[in-house]
Order: C-alpha cells, then sequence, then structure tokens
C-alpha cells in the first residue's frame, strides 16, 4: 500500500484518475491548485488505484491523504 | 488633484498605492476579501470595504462588489493595481460609465492590446518589429502544425488573450507541438475563458528587456527606461534590473524609440510597459506585448529616476500634467528587484502558511514593498508575491553587494520562501556578470 498525500495547502482542482485504475509510477492522479499554480500529484509507484480521498472543489492541508495506491 | 481612490487590489501593491495617496494626501478606500481582513494594506488605508469570500471571482474580480464599495465610501476614481481587473476593459468601461476616475490607459488602448494577435498586428503597422507569427487565432492542432511548418521551428505557443506565462510553451518538433496546442488551449479556456491561441517563432537565447512609459494629458508619450526581466521560472518575473546589463547605449536608443512608437500607436495615457524579446546573439529585439497598467517591477524605475510612478498615475488621471518635465528625466546609478515568494527556494511549488517572523531588511539604498508582516496568514487563493525586495546604488556591483547583504537580512519564517535562491542567484557566475538571458534560473536549479 502506497498513500499519496498533499504537499501544501489546495484546492483539488481537477481528478484525473478513477478508483479501480491501473497506474504507472509518475502518472498523474489529481491536479491541485495553490497560489494561481496548478499542481500535478502523480503516483509515486505502480499497482491498482484503490482508494481517491478526495474529490473535485475539496480543500486539503499539507499532509492530507490524497489516495492510496495498491 | 484626486479627492479620494479606491485601490481594487490587495497585498504589496495594494499597500504601495496606498503610501503615495497618504503623501499626497488622498483620502483611500481599500477593498479586501474574508482571506485577506489582517493584512497591512486594510489597516493602512483610511477606510476599508469587505467585498467578499476568499476566491478572486467572488471578490477582486467581482466588478459589482467593487463598484458597490466605490459608491458605499463615495471614492471618486478607481486604481486597479496589476493582474485582478487592470486590464478588464469592460471593467474601465463600466467605472467611466459610472461617473468614476479610471486610474489607468483609454478603456479602448486596454482592449486593442489584450489581443496579443491584435496587438501584434497592430504594433507591426506602426513599424514596431515583431517575431515571426500568427496573424490571425489558430483554432485546431493542423491549423497549428501548418503554422509551425510555415514560421519554422522551434516555435512558441501561447494564449491570445492570456498573460503571466500561463499557458505557454516551446516546441521544437511536431510531436511537442500537439502537446504544446493541447495545454495551451485547456489554460486558455479555462483562465482566459479564450480558446484562442497564436504561434510565434521561439528566440532561443533571449533576454527580456521592457520599456517604462508614460502617456501625458498633451497627447505626447515618455519613456521612462528600460528594464531587464530575464530571470524568470516557469515564465514568470523573478527578479528584474535597470538599466539592462544586456543593453548598449544604442540598442537602448532604438528600444525607448519602439516603446515609444507602441504607446503612441493606441493613443496610451499613462503607466504602461512595452515587453521585448532581444535575441542575445542577433542583437535584435522583437515586441512581445503591452502590459495597459503599473507593472509589479515598477519599483526599480522609481529608484534610478526619483520619480514616482503611482503619483503620475493620479496626476495623469485628474487631468493634469505630470510632476516632471520629460527633457529633465535623469537615470541615477542601478537598481534591482528580488521577489520575495512563498515557494519552495528548489522547485519553486507554492507554499501557503501562517508567518511566524518577519523582519525586513532597512537602510540607505533598500526599499522593500512587503504585503504581509509577522502573524498574517499566506493563503493559498492568490499569487505567492510577499515583498518585493529592491536595491539602489551607483554601480551594478555596488548594488549586487547591497543585495547580497539585505537577503541574508530578510528574516522571514512560517512558509517556505525562495531567499535561499535569490543567495544562489546573486552569487552565481551568469548573474553577476550579467551575461546571462531567460535560461539563467533553469541553469541554476537544472
Amino acid at each position: 500500500m502506497a498513500e499519496v498525500r498533499a504537499e501544501m495547502v489546495a484546492n483539488v482542482w481537477k481528478v484525473v484518475a478513477t478508483e479501480g485504475d491501473q497506474v504507472e509510477d509518475g502518472d498523474t492522479l489529481v491536479i491541485l491548485e495553490s497560489m494561481k499554480m496548478e499542481i500535478p500529484v502523480l503516483a509515486e509507484e505502480a499497482g491498482t488505484l484503490a482508494k481517491l480521498h478526495v474529490g473535485e472543489g475539496d480543500v486539503v492541508q499539507e499532509g492530507d491523504l490524497i489516495a492510496t495506491i495498491s | 488633484m484626486l479627492e479620494s481612490v479606491l485601490v481594487a487590489n490587495r497585498g504589496e501593491i495594494a499597500r504601495r498605492i496606498i503610501a503615495t495617496t497618504r503623501r499626497l494626501g488622498i483620502r483611500s478606500v481599500a477593498v479586501y476579501s474574508e482571506a485577506d481582513a489582517d493584512l497591512p494594506f486594510v489597516r493602512e488605508a483610511d477606510e476599508a470595504v469587505p467585498i467578499g469570500p476568499p476566491p478572486p471571482a467572488q471578490s477582486y474580480l467581482d466588478a459589482d462588489a467593487i463598484i458597490a464599495a466605490a459608491d458605499r465610501s463615495a471614492a471618486v476614481a478607481i486604481h486597479p493595481g496589476y493582474g485582478f481587473l487592470s486590464e478588464n476593459a469592460a471593467f474601465a468601461q463600466r467605472v467611466l460609465a459610472e461617473e468614476l476616475t479610471w486610474v489607468g490607459p483609454p478603456p479602448q488602448a486596454i482592449e486593442q492590446m489584450g489581443d496579443k494577435i491584435n496587438a501584434r498586428n497592430l504594433m507591426h503597422r506602426a513599424g514596431v518589429p515583431v517575431a515571426m507569427g500568427s496573424t490571425d487565432p489558430v483554432t485546431d492542432a493542423a491549423a497549428a502544425l501548418a503554422e509551425a511548418e510555415r514560421i519554422g521551428y522551434p516555435v512558441m505557443v501561447k494564449a491570445a488573450a492570456g498573460g503571466g506565462g500561463i499557458g505557454m510553451s516551446a516546441a521544437t518538433g511536431p510531436e511537442a507541438l500537439q502537446t504544446a496546442f493541447e495545454t495551451a488551449r485547456t489554460r486558455a479556456e479555462r483562465f482566459f475563458g479564450s480558446p484562442a491561441i497564436l504561434l510565434e517563432r521561439f528566440i532561443e537565447r533571449a533576454r527580456h528587456v521592457e520599456v517604462q512609459i508614460m502617456g501625458l494629458n498633451d497627447g505626447s508619450v515618455v519613456a521612462l527606461g528600460e528594464r531587464d526581466c530575464s530571470v524568470q521560472r516557469r515564465h514568470q518575473k523573478v527578479a528584474e534590473e535597470t538599466p539592462s546589463p544586456g543593453v548598449s547605449p544604442q540598442l537602448r536608443e532604438s528600444l525607448l524609440e519602439a516603446g515609444l512608437r507602441a504607446g503612441e500607436a493606441v493613443g496610451y495615457r499613462g503607466a504602461g510597459t512595452v515587453e521585448f524579446l532581444l535575441d542575445v546573439r542577433k542583437q535584435e529585439f522583437v515586441f512581445l506585448e503591452m502590459n495597459t497598467r503599473l507593472q509589479v517591477e515598477h519599483p526599480v524605475t522609481e529608484l534610478v529616476t526619483g520619480i514616482d510612478l503611482v503619483e503620475q498615475q493620479f496626476l495623469i488621471a485628474a487631468g493634469e500634467p505630470a510632476s516632471f518635465s520629460p527633457q529633465d528625466v535623469r537615470h541615477d546609478g542601478h537598481a534591482l528587484e528580488f521577489r520575495v515568494y512563498a515557494e519552495d527556494p528548489v522547485r519553486f511549488l507554492p507554499s501557503p502558511g501562517a508567518i511566524t517572523q518577519w523582519e525586513q531588511p532597512a537602510g540607505p539604498g533598500i526599499r522593500v514593498d512587503a504585503g504581509y508582516e509577522a502573524g498574517n496568514k499566506v493563503t493559498p487563493f492568490y499569487d505567492p508575491l510577499l515583498a518585493k525586495l529592491c536595491v539602489h546604488a551607483q554601480t551594478r556591483d555596488q548594488a549586487l553587494g547591497l543585495a547580497r547583504e539585505a537577503v541574508a537580512a530578510f528574516r522571514l519564517a512560517g512558509p517556505k520562501t525562495n531567499l535561499p535562491f535569490h543567495a544562489d542567484l546573486l552569487t552565481s557566475e551568469a548573474f553577476v556578470s550579467g551575461d546571462y538571458d531567460t535560461s539563467v534560473v533553469a541553469g541554476l536549479r537544472p
């Protein structure tokens, strides 16, 4: 199990991946927006996207769980 | 002179504009979103009106809320600062229709320069050099490929209605072009509400040099020197200086002349900036765009000329002559600006957060335009600019020395900042030598 967490306070602009997707290392899962910048959140290992913990429009704090890859 | 001014902006620029209103005895009105209630600009204004929740669309971009705030505070003029509504011709028109004074250029000049394709065509007709590129919007990927073939790779792909480097990227071949085109189109729609794209010949070793102009009420346009803005990350400026170390006296003369011609072509009034790309190898420049507003980096021009550009904006908006005579403008010494951003100094990713310590440098030759102070919270809703650290000295070497000391003396804790990047920049061979181009940041952060 790998956990993908937010690196900063941000708004979730776009959810790119869907739960159940097979993802590769480096695939974009969601795109955050902070300070007028888009920040893609990437899978850090290959696997199945077991759970997405955020939806579009959510506000995430630094360290918040974004996705779980199994 | 104007009796009162509403400042339709936030952070450092709102505070800087309010500083001039105080000096001139103009009543100032700040507007602020819920996220900004504790910032210094709100407290320093004579009056402050809340205009809505944190997202810009519901506050600083909400024209109705701003006009209502002007009504409520009986402000007679609106200064838009930069960003937000400053280059929105419809808003400028609305301000005038409400019988308020617009501290900015005629709405028509904003409109003509706002569309980059139109601006390019207009400049070409006025005899200002433009890069080979689109004369009409590029609407689909196939058209983009054909256009790139005509222009020749590498090409720059950007939003016609855009600015701030958003959605802009270079393509070296057909495959990269496809990606660049899609990115530009998505961002153009999202950020600027128009999918129109333009392609331009990309210059590989370029300096970004801009000319500060001022359109006066007698119809003349004055050029107040150039600024070098080649230190950029993600096509956004990080540090600026004047004079440009890459511009010879002869080249400067042609640049200033082209800046004047650009302003005259649109009947410009007030403060504006004409941006050029200078091909380092060929020593030729082309028109990039015109910013029809006060520029972020205007302080370096103020430091070497001794002219308060915001004061000139107020005078011109009030129908009065400028406070200086164009033939007496002198450029004294060298000035640099370093933008202090709330971002990590290596990857340049945003870093909002609470500011626990803020001790800024002070002393002769140092100017800090700050938007925040200790105890404030930097929120993710707006750009990451915390402060502009500016230095002024007789020579560039002295100014660099002063800047090194000032960067080291700036104590800021809470959000990560790019101050360590500025320290690196100030000791890098390329920057210190003055012989650098827009790739200087990439060279320092490979």
